[in-house]
């Protein structure tokens, strides 16, 4: 077990040095300085190298990635080239926002999605093919486009929740329920369907097998067979799919913060970008590729205990 | 011999490759949803490409007497809030999107071709390097690096889809690149043993067969993922700077007008659905196209649809030998097995009927395809799904088994009868220690605690001769040798302490030495417990190793029983004897053994006379006219010809 993780740590460190580095190779590739996105595009050449001299930037890439990455490894992503603000601090602001928006998703994927999955592998009928119809559909609604007319319907027509901002847990938790409920809803939607046809599918190609039959043939109750030994088989590919739907559910939460008025990363994102403010899209890359090495580490884990062959690779 | 018979199965395999590759365009343009599909993105593509003409307005048009209006004859469409024509701007957005989502496909398809095939076919460290790569690149947040990508480069959407295209690339790499490995194994298989048939030019055919369904599947949905990207920046205002339209930016004008007017949502973001839904759908038709079903005929699977349909036929139909002496134990009459096909039914198992006397172990003999292991999945009621049994009847011990339920039938399997299959490694459930299913199975069969259920389970590993119960007990059924793993399975089925033992093929995936082991157990076994054994084999060593009594059987039917003695001795049908021909029993080791000539005839296409006919040396005209009926020879045998007083005249 602890090789796994040791293995995957092995991939994973380099990862994030791998993402950073080029981040900021682009970066320098792109043009313009730093000196000049602060100052702006009416500032005179000697101000702007004045300014790129005292922050460093004239520095040679790899000088300036390697004093970065010295900075990062102790937590200090460097100020924000707009505001000033330490990046670190702006990020860990801003993650309670984000990851109440990302993990409520999850769960509601999960739960959703395994639940109705299981159900149509095990009765059959009109439950499979509407998880692959909704899957097709959740794949090919654009979710900003939903938002909106989930904003249109339940926010301003009926009126029954707030349509924008977010109120902390801290302040007051029914509020906080009320801000989620609908961007989580409309984040997670459109995965619940898939989940549901992955599940689905591995519970039937469980219970296709050899080892079903015979457990079948050796009189073992249904119960037994379907909850305890297709459901183990059919977990770990199942954790694998959540996994990689987390990841496209992080990539949801910038467009959901977006239109539901709510100050977390991506909404930093986007205005980073906007704003060219190189250091928070850096700090930014860094901090995301981080959540994903980190769920993808928990899968592996879990996958191993799941699966004895995949723990012996 | 071997050389010509490999020969053959690669040209199997090239034929099948062929038919896939030849199948797949008319499979393709049969469906009706890809027929719509493709004609929708080609009507909207050809709209957007000739915008200039076709758009009624130009798309920067105000009409200001009419801002933020509902369709109308004079724009269809309706307007936005500085009065532009929607539709106008929505032809010309298009262009927009629709090159963006060219540039991430021909990036992605570039890239995931070139990795997934290298890959594939050169195998070695470039596989594992290319693999390594893709892993990587698959953690990678693909919205997130899209904001890096434009926040750098400034609202540069031709930079941003290329990085979507590279990022979506490992996805299509890997379907590529397994797609190449399915091929070459095939290949592989079949020309392991002939040495320089597998030229690089059959590779690459066979390849580019195997592989253009399952990427084009791939790129269409990289296609959809393109075009809700693409989407999505300009709704997040990083893509086309506004005035000029975009399919993202028309969905933020369209926020900004719902206060007044919520129309606007319908045709923009409708558009966009539109297209990623086509793509999606033209990706699923592909898939079937290339799986070779036609979409929606793909019957519903479920673990209800398992349980087998049972009925009882009116009346004891069909011949065969009568229990003479003691009562059977198991007693099957005139059991015809049914699978679908298609949209019907054919039959595999026809008309069987057989019993075993307490304690007598029966062969139940023949080549593959005769519906041997179907016959014992019937009784046991464990058949793929929407099979359907009939038999005038099926007892067990007394039991009229066909009148019970799925759940009345769990009383019998296991404790009454039990079961070992093939395959002893994947028989075992791979994601529990064996000692943990040995225990599992002890506790639900004798109804005993934790503590006892282990001590059993040690027993039981010892008397199936498992060195080490221990080590072995903490092990997983990958981690085991084929012959181990048998013998957990045989300890799992004497769990239930069943009187009936019913073994499929139990020694044919084990080495020669294993095999006479695993048969030297079974029969101490059964000295020991008394138990009847039912044994599925292709392989007279065997029947005359391990059991008394043997049954044939071709096509579906019963066509000879007997004992073991006297079969071996004098067999009667002119299969039996051509089995026995072309086995080693009785003849000097390493002899050249004859084969029998032609196939056996797949259910379905069985003719109406003797279904042996076609091969059978002494075939006259007679044996063709009508079915051939079970003719008692002696007192304990019979056969299913017509001819078995000629065969005497033969043998003698
Ligand atoms: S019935 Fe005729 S064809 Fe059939 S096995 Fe006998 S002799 Fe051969």
């Amino acid at each position: 077990m602890l090789s796994v993780v040791i293995r995957r740590l092995i991939v994973a460190v380099p990862l994030m040095g791998v993402i950073s580095f080029i981040v900021f190779v682009l970066s320098s590739l792109a043009g313009g300085s730093v000196g000049q996105a602060i100052l702006g595009p009416t500032a005179s050449a000697e101000s702007v190298a004045a300014l790129n001299e005292k922050l460093g930037a004239d520095r040679p890439v790899l000088v300036q990635y390697v004093d970065w990455l010295g900075h990062a490894v102790t937590g200090d992503l460097g100020l924000s080239v707009v505001s000033g603000v330490p990046v670190a601090d702006t990020i860990a602001s801003r993650i309670p926002v984000t990851m109440s928006l990302a993990v409520g998703a999850l769960l509601l994927v999960i739960i959703l999605g395994v639940t109705s999955g299981a159900i149509a592998a095990i009765r059959g009928g009109i439950t499979g093919r509407l998880a692959e119809v909704l899957a097709v559909l959740g794949r090919g609604l654009p979710s900003f486009w939903l938002a909106l007319i989930a904003v249109l319907v339940f926010g301003v027509n009926l009126a029954w929740l707030p349509v924008s901002g977010y109120v902390p847990f801290a302040d007051s938790p029914s509020g906080w329920i009320q801000s989620l409920i609908l961007p989580v809803l409309v984040l997670g939607v459109s995965e619940i369907a898939l989940v549901a046809v992955v599940t689905r599918a591995e519970m039937l190609s469980a219970m296709r097998s050899d080892y079903v039959r015979s457990l079948r043939a050796n009189g073992y109750p249904w119960k037994r067979i379907v909850f305890k030994h297709v459901a183990k088989n059919a977990a770990a590919p199942v954790l694998t799919m959540v996994s990689l739907v987390f990841v496209s559910l992080l990539g949801g939460t910038i467009l959901m913060e977006q239109i539901f008025g709510m100050p977390g990363l991506g909404t930093l994102m986007v205005s980073a970008t906007t704003k060219h403010d190189l250091q928070v899209i850096q700090g930014l890359a860094v901090f995301y590729t981080a959540m994903v090495v980190v769920v993808f580490l928990l899968t592996d884990i879990a996958s191993g205990y799941l699966n004895a062959k995949a723990r012996a690779r | 011999m071997s050389a010509v018979i490999e020969g053959a199965a690669i040209k199997e395999q090239s034929r099948r490759a062929a038919e896939r590759g030849a199948g797949f365009l008319p499979r393709l343009v049969r469906q009706p949803i890809v027929v719509a599909c493709s004609l929708v993105l080609l009507v909207i593509v050809l709209a957007c490409v000739f915008a200039q003409w076709v758009s009624p307005y130009e798309p920067l048009e105000q009409d200001l007497q009419n801002t933020a209006a509902g369709p109308s004859a004079s724009h269809l469409l309706g307007t936005d809030q500085l009065g532009r024509d929607i539709l106008s701007r929505m032809l010309h957005g298009g262009q927009v999107t629709l090159l963006g989502i060219v540039q991430a496909v021909a990036v992605c398809a570039v890239i995931g071709l070139f990795l997934g095939l290298t890959a594939g076919t050169l195998g070695g460290w470039v596989e594992t390097v290319a693999m390594r790569l893709c892993d990587l690149l698959l953690a990678v947040p693909g919205l997130v690096m899209l904001l890096v990508i434009l926040g750098i480069y400034g609202n540069n959407e031709a930079a941003a889809m290329i990085t979507l295209g590279v990022i979506m690339a490992p996805t299509l790499a890997r379907v590529v690149y397994s797609a190449t490995i399915a091929v070459r194994e095939e290949l592989y298989v079949a020309s392991a043993r002939v040495a320089g048939l597998t030229s690089f030019q059959i590779m690459r055919r066979h390849i580019l067969a195997g592989v253009t369904g399952p990427a084009l599947t791939q790129i269409s949905i990289v296609a959809a993922v393109a075009c809700i990207a693409e989407a999505g920046i300009g709704f997040l205002g990083l893509g086309v700077a506004p005035p000029a339209p975009s399919w993202g930016n028309l969905v933020t004008d369209a926020q900004n007008v719902m206060p007044i007017s919520a129309w606007m949502l319908v045709p923009t973001g409708g558009i966009i659905a539109v297209v990623t839904l086509s793509l999606t759908l033209l990706g699923n038709g592909i898939r079937d196209a290339y799986m070779g079903r036609s979409s929606g005929s793909s019957k519903a699977f479920s673990w209800r649809a398992l349980a087998v349909k049972v009925s009882q036929a009116e009346s004891p139909a069909g011949g065969g030998a009568a229990p003479q002496g003691q009562e059977p134990i198991l007693s099957v009459k005139g059991m015809t097995v049914g699978l679908p096909r298609g949209s019907s039914e054919v039959t595999i198992v026809d008309d069987v009927s057989f019993h075993v006397a307490p304690g007598e172990a029966v062969a139940i003999v023949g080549e593959s395809g005769c519906g041997k292991s179907v016959t014992i999945s019937g009784v046991l009621r464990v058949l793929p799904m929407g099979a359907h049994v009939t038999a005038a009847s099926i007892s067990f011990k007394g039991t009229e088994l066909t009148s019970l339920s799925e759940r009345e039938m769990n009383a019998y399997r296991g404790t009454g009868i039990g079961f070992i299959s093939q395959e002893p490694i994947s028989s075992l459930n791979p994601a529990f220690t064996v000692g943990h299913q040995l225990e599992e199975a002890v506790r639900l069969h004798r109804g005993v605690g934790k503590g006892q259920a282990r001590q059993i389970a040690r027993e039981l590993m010892a008397r199936v001769r498992l060195p080490e119960p221990e080590a072995v007990a903490k092990k997983y059924p990958h981690e085991l040798s084929g012959g181990m793993a048998q013998r957990i399975a045989i300890a799992r089925a004497l769990a239930g302490e069943p009187e009936l033992l019913i073994a499929d093929e139990p020694t044919t995936a084990l080495d020669v030495s294993v095999q006479c082991e695993i048969l030297d157990l079974l029969r101490d076994l059964r000295e020991q417990t008394g138990m009847a054994l039912i044994l599925v084999t292709h392989d007279w060593g065997v029947v005359a190793e391990a059991c008394d009594r043997a049954l044939v059987m071709y096509a579906g039917q019963v066509v000879e029983s007997a004992d073991v003695q006297s079969i071996i001795a004098h067999p009667a049908h002119p299969y039996t004897r051509a089995l026995l021909q072309s086995s080693s029993v009785g003849i000097a080791p390493r002899q050249l053994l004859p084969v029998i000539a032609g196939t056996v005839p797949a259910p379905g296409y069985w003719p109406h006379g003797c279904r042996f006919a076609s091969r059978c040396e002494l075939a006259e005209d007679a044996c063709r006219t009508g079915p051939i009926p079970m003719v008692t020879l002696e007192e304990s045998s019979a056969a299913r010809c017509i001819r078995t007083d000629v065969d005497e005249l033969v043998r003698t």
